[in-house]
């Protein structure tokens, strides 16, 4: 690429990571990772729609190695979204601009996905052991 | 003086053609998708299994039926909206763009179409055993 003779901004590495700037990029990288969700789900229930044997076979995918590790980053990038959309719906409405409150609700966005995914696997991984 | 059309002006639709619509789309489905997708992913965590009958009765169920239909028409019209914002950020030259936001629209209505229509199914219970 030329490089054009113009004062350009500095490169976004440059920049002090900092958790409004962290949210907001895994903000659009879990709706873009959840775009791919949408694909499984619809495997899971065209499979369902197929009868018991292709059923099976789609829980024997999911339910592989790699199955449950898609599905576990994938419950965390529901969770993420979910909380952090709900963090963009109260701005949008004009609430919590002040510093103190973004970065709070910034850092419960992050530790409330981490916690639900754990929580959630925990309850699976209970399940599957009973 | 401005150089906008009297027309342009009362529409609103400002130089992107379409105005807030997009903006507002995403919003509405945003507030959807909480009750929603809350209702799914916790609705399948307390059946007493995953199995194919459970999941199967389950879903034949008019409410749960019902339920997972707007869920995923809603889902799918959210992710379609996210994501074409996404390549129109990064996806630079008009024939790239175009083709890519058009291949796209095609793919989310394939999958939205393919959901739907397999949760019918399921529903009205017309796969062969």
């Amino acid at each position: 690429m030329p490089q054009p003779a113009r004062p350009l901004s500095p490169h976004l590495l440059i920049y002090r990571w900092e958790i409004g700037m962290a949210t907001s990029i895994l903000h659009r990288l879990t709706g873009a990772a959840l775009a791919l969700g949408i694909v499984a789900l619809c495997y899971w229930l065209i499979s369902l729609a197929g009868g018991a044997a292709a059923y099976g076979s789609a829980v024997r995918v999911l339910w592989s190695p790699l199955g449950v590790l898609f599905l576990f980053v994938w419950t965390f990038c529901f969770f993420f979204h979910l909380l952090n959309g709900v963090r963009h719906l109260f701005w949008d409405a004009g609430v919590g601009f002040e510093r103190a409150q973004r970065h709070m609700s910034g850092w419960i966005a992050v530790a409330g996905a981490l916690a639900l995914t754990l929580g959630v696997w925990l309850v699976i991984w209970h399940g599957a052991q009973a | 003086m401005s150089l906008r059309s009297p027309l342009g002006r009362v529409l609103g639709m400002g130089s992107a053609k379409d105005g807030t619509g997009h903006w507002w789309a995403q919003r509405v489905t945003a507030v959807a998708l909480v009750p929603l997708t809350l209702w799914f992913f916790f609705s399948l965590l307390l059946l007493p299994g995953l199995d194919y009958e459970t999941v199967r009765d389950w879903l034949a169920q008019p409410f749960s039926c019902l339920l997972a239909l707007l869920s995923i028409a809603v889902l799918t019209y959210h992710s379609y909206l996210g994501t074409t914002v996404i390549i129109e950020d990064y996806v630079h030259g008009a024939p790239a763009k175009v083709a890519s936001l058009m291949l796209l629209r095609f793919l989310y209505v394939l999958f939205g179409g393919a959901g739907v229509l397999a949760i019918l199914r399921v529903a009205f219970g017309s796969s062969s055993p």
